[in-house]
């Protein structure tokens, strides 16, 4: 501890930290370091934990797991193409709607579209969507959104059957439902992203460009749309790998089949929806195959995050100077 | 003379005047204007399922809200009435139990990025993998919590329900209390240093209760988020018919909204799914006070 | 020590300043050798005594180092990571650099008073009793927060509304809190970093009337880029200036004495410059 050397100095109240609090500085900062300490510790455990667990189903399944388009517990085959087709189909057809509309609400938030009135509706309904949780979207799909698209999907499927994504006909819960509610629940996160994006743009950016005379769709598209693009493609990116991961809603309405196929309309299945309908019943082995199941999810998850952060740091940095 | 002259110059330079006015069907303003509905019409669409989602939860769920509703076991297939007091108490029971672990931990880690060494590697790894993590899928919180915990203890419980929960919660906690902690001014910090402040009495008199109002915010945003998750809960803490029975009872399956709602969706009988629209009514209102509550605290800081 | 510094200290002009002698006691004799920051060295060989019971003022041109000079006496600059000082000073015949002292005890007996009013978000009481409860004062709060509230001035304007926040007070007002805040643990030195730059004339002369006041019972050092400031309160003056001539920007003393001879008859070539306003 240091001593202090100004005891003799005339004062009546300074006096030098007592070793308590000394002591207490020590103590906070061996604290708050352990706690940061905590989440590289957690995310090792997750990865370490996730891959011991599926380490006797990677030995015995290895590649063909991954290949594999059974999933059948009788004959103790396991394979998850069918889970990886149907968890990137859905959240590619999820993004081009979502992403979409998510981007779409950004332009109309940020471009002055709206008094401030009108903008904070919008607003709260964005944020709104992102608070109702999953499985309460799940059963409006199941009881709201399948009746509505059935006659749809059976109209498409009479006329255009021969494009194979209209091939079959909904008879309840398939990979449309799923997208589409998917879409409603990635579309804040791109939002979100996307508004934060185009409010990066200097304003000095729009001025030059109405100082040119382009009308304001001009500027939108050809000046503030390129300038925000790559926030833009990290909102998409991170929206994207939200919907990957997103489980409940997709177990209700998916229909967790295991094939693949181009339909919008026949049932399929994703890795988080095998996870959330086989785990609570699966017998050892299956529970090893499942473990490898997360493995892959996780894996997907982390690399597409991994990326989106990248490429929003990216996005970031282009608008604080050089550095 | 010389403005004359210049005038002159002008008048000749320019032989046809512009035409400043718009006319309604010139090919720019037009197409401006058709984006414009258009953008009008996808912003409407993206409200629309948020209405028939609120439609729903009112006209279906508010049809069987009452005391009796809230407080009853639930029922078994072919029973009627019933309700789903568990539910609402194992939900709120496990979002106390992740908020008793993550909020005291992401606050302190939020700390540590935000003041005590914000550059240093441990922070930069702690903060990008708190990103990371606030797109980890949230089943995946249950299969890890399942294959530590379930397995060792031998019984799906509320102990693991919440501990699901407070991983889920952390990076949310982390990241936004240390947005909280930055937004304190530096010359405030300074005074405190300047008065001969030990860096933890800084943080603990002046940069935490400045931050507070912010932090409040955030814990209250991850609250919210959990308490509306069920992927984690799935089997962690599973489900059960019964209130918890004391603190024993916490180490047994329990019952959650999200739950509830998922295992009578799916079920063919009018009662269970009556049920599950007035738990998806109660969880909605919940979630949608806590991000209300989040919103109120945040603006008055502003 | 890195290979590569911004100047080479020696080739930035041999000019060192002639060293003032203090007729009364001093409080702090500060002798600057080098300051750098990482590889920049900001101020090189300036000798500074602060005298007790005066208001020492340091004046110069932008970047001449005179506010780093004062952050360095009461080790407020050591909040910066790469802030490297080499020299002595000296509090009360003690060097505060050395090895065994704990900046954080230094501030306590070193008050300061910053540029932007800095109050806590808490009431205008809190404020001031702040630095009472840090160092765990037994006796009558009310009365040392009455009396310091009272030396700064404030005590009429707020002593019906010492419940409210701190930060709801002008500005003018808020940076007397500050100074309230400083002087009620009684500190023997208050640095003053051009406290006056934020606020309108009124709450400067306001400010500088309290200055000489609080010179009754206090040593001030005062930083400010105001020359009219400097006369009106400074006794003693000390002169810096910042040497670009090979590119670097390295400040130093160019001269110090009492006020008046710096300002009337200054020895120095630059000084009578400076003080006939012809640079700044």
């Amino acid at each position: 501890m240091a001593s202090n050397p100004f005891t003799e100095v005339v004062t009546k109240i300074s006096k030098a930290p007592s070793s308590g609090e000394y002591a207490a500085d020590k103590l906070l900062r061996g604290i708050v370091w352990a706690c940061a300490a905590v989440i590289l510790l957690l995310v090792a455990y997750i990865v370490f934990e996730l891959g011991r667990q599926a380490f006797p189903a990677i030995i015995r399944f290895g590649i063909d797991f991954l290949i594999g388009t059974t999933w059948d517990v009788q004959k103790q085959t396991f394979g998850i193409l069918p889970e990886i087709w149907g968890t990137l189909f859905s959240s590619l057809l999820a993004l081009l709607l979502g992403g979409g509309l998510g981007v779409a609400m950004a332009i109309f938030l940020t471009q002055d579209f709206l008094d401030d009135r009108v903008s904070n509706v919008f607003r709260t309904v964005v944020e709104m969507l992102a608070a109702i949780p999953s499985v309460v979207y799940g059963l409006w799909g199941i009881y709201v959104l399948i009746p509505l698209i059935r006659p749809a999907s059976q109209w498409l499927n009479e006329t255009l059957g021969w494009i194979p994504l209209f091939g079959t006909s909904l008879s309840g819960p398939g990979m449309a439902p799923a997208a589409l509610v998917l879409a409603v629940m990635i579309l804040p996160t791109v939002a979100a992203i996307s508004v934060d994006a185009f409010r990066r743009v200097p304003y000095k950016v729009k001025e030059a460009a109405y100082g040119m005379g382009t009308t304001r769709w001009e500027a939108i598209l050809k000046v503030m749309l390129p300038t925000a693009s790559s926030g833009i493609l990290a909102a998409l990116v991170l929206g994207f790998g939200r919907a990957l991961g997103e489980t409940m809603a997709l177990a209700m309405l998916i229909g967790n089949s295991n094939q693949i196929s181009l339909s919008l309309f026949a049932p399929a299945n994703t890795l988080a929806s095998l996870l959330a309908s086989s785990f609570p019943e699966a017998g050892p082995l299956e529970v090893k195959a499942l473990m490898y199941a997360a493995l892959a999810l996780l894996a997907i998850t982390l690399l597409v995050n991994i990326l989106g952060l990248w490429v929003m740091k990216a996005a970031t940095r282009k608008f604080e100077g050089k550095a | 003379m010389s403005e004359q002259a210049s005038q002159a110059t002008l008048g000749r330079a320019v032989l046809t005047e512009p035409r400043l006015r718009a006319s309604v069907f010139e090919g720019r303003g037009l197409k401006s204007r058709l984006l414009t509905g258009f953008t009008w019409f996808l912003a409407a669409l993206a409200a629309l399922p948020l209405i028939s989602v609120i439609y729903m939860l009112v006209a279906k769920g508010g049809a069987r809200i009452s005391w009796e509703t809230l407080t009853a076991l639930p029922p078994a297939a072919f029973e009627f009435g019933g309700g789903i007091g568990p539910a609402i108490v194992g939900t709120l029971v496990m979002v106390l139990i992740g908020s008793l672990i993550s909020i005291p931990v992401g606050i302190l880690a939020a700390i540590y990025l935000a003041e005590v060494a914000p550059s240093s590697r441990l922070a930069q790894v702690a903060r990008f993998l708190a990103k990371v993590l606030t797109g980890f899928p949230s089943i995946l919180a249950g299969v890890f919590v399942y294959a530590v915990l379930v397995i060792s203890m031998r019984s799906y419980s509320a102990i693991a329900g919440g501990i699901s929960l407070a991983v889920l919660m952390l990076p949310t906690v982390i990241l936004t209390a240390e947005e909280a902690l930055k937004q304190v001014p530096q010359r405030m910090k300074d005074a405190a240093y300047g008065m001969g402040c030990t860096r933890a009495q800084v943080i603990g008199k002046v940069t935490l209760p400045t931050a507070t109002p912010g932090i409040i915010t955030g814990v209250l945003l991850a609250v919210a988020g959990a308490s509306g998750e069920s992927a984690p809960l799935l089997f962690t803490a599973l489900f059960s018919s019964y209130y918890i029975s004391g603190l024993e009872g916490l180490a047994e399956p329990t019952a959650s909204l999200s739950i509830l709602i998922y295992n009578f969706s799916g079920m063919p009988y009018d009662n269970q799914i009556e049920l599950a629209w007035t738990a998806s009514l109660v969880l909605v209102l919940m979630v949608l006070a806590l991000n209300i509550l989040a919103r109120v605290l945040g603006r008055r800081k502003a | 020590m890195s290979a590569v510094l911004a100047i080479d200290p020696t080739e930035t002009g041999e000019f060192i300043a002639e060293p003032y002698q203090p007729e009364g006691a001093t409080v702090i004799d500060c002798n600057v050798e080098r300051i750098f920051y990482g590889d920049f060295l900001a101020v090189r060989d300036s000798t500074v005594p602060v005298e007790k019971n005066k208001i020492t003022a340091f004046i110069g041109p932008s970047g001449c180092g005179k506010s780093t000079v004062l952050r360095s006496l009461n080790r407020m600059n050591d909040l910066i990571p790469v802030f490297r000082f080499q020299g002595r000073v000296d509090y009360h015949g003690q060097d505060i650099y050395a090895k065994d002292v704990d900046p954080v005890v230094v501030r306590r007996y070193i008050g300061m008073v910053f540029q932007q009013p800095n109050p806590f978000s808490m009431s205008i009481y809190d404020n001031v009793a702040f630095g009472l409860k840090l160092n765990k004062f037994k006796g009558d709060y009310d009365e040392k927060v009455q009396t310091a509230l009272e030396r700064a001035a404030l005590w009429k304007e707020v002593k019906d509304k010492l419940k409210n926040s701190g930060l709801s007070l002008s500005g003018g007002q808020q940076q007397r809190l500050c100074i309230a805040r400083a002087i009620a643990t009684e500190p023997d030195v208050l640095l003053m970093d051009e406290p006056c730059s934020a606020l309108d004339p009124i709450a400067t002369r306001q400010v500088e009337e309290l200055m000489l006041e609080l010179r009754e019972r206090f040593t001030v050092g005062l930083v400010t880029h105001n020359m009219q400031q400097a006369t009106r309160v400074g006794d003693t003056t000390a002169f810096f200036s910042v040497d670009i001539s090979k590119g670097g920007r390295t400040g130093y003393l160019v001269e110090m004495g009492p006020t008046q001879a710096v300002f009337e008859d200054p020895k120095q070539d630059l000084t009578k410059e400076y003080v006939r306003g012809e640079f700044s």
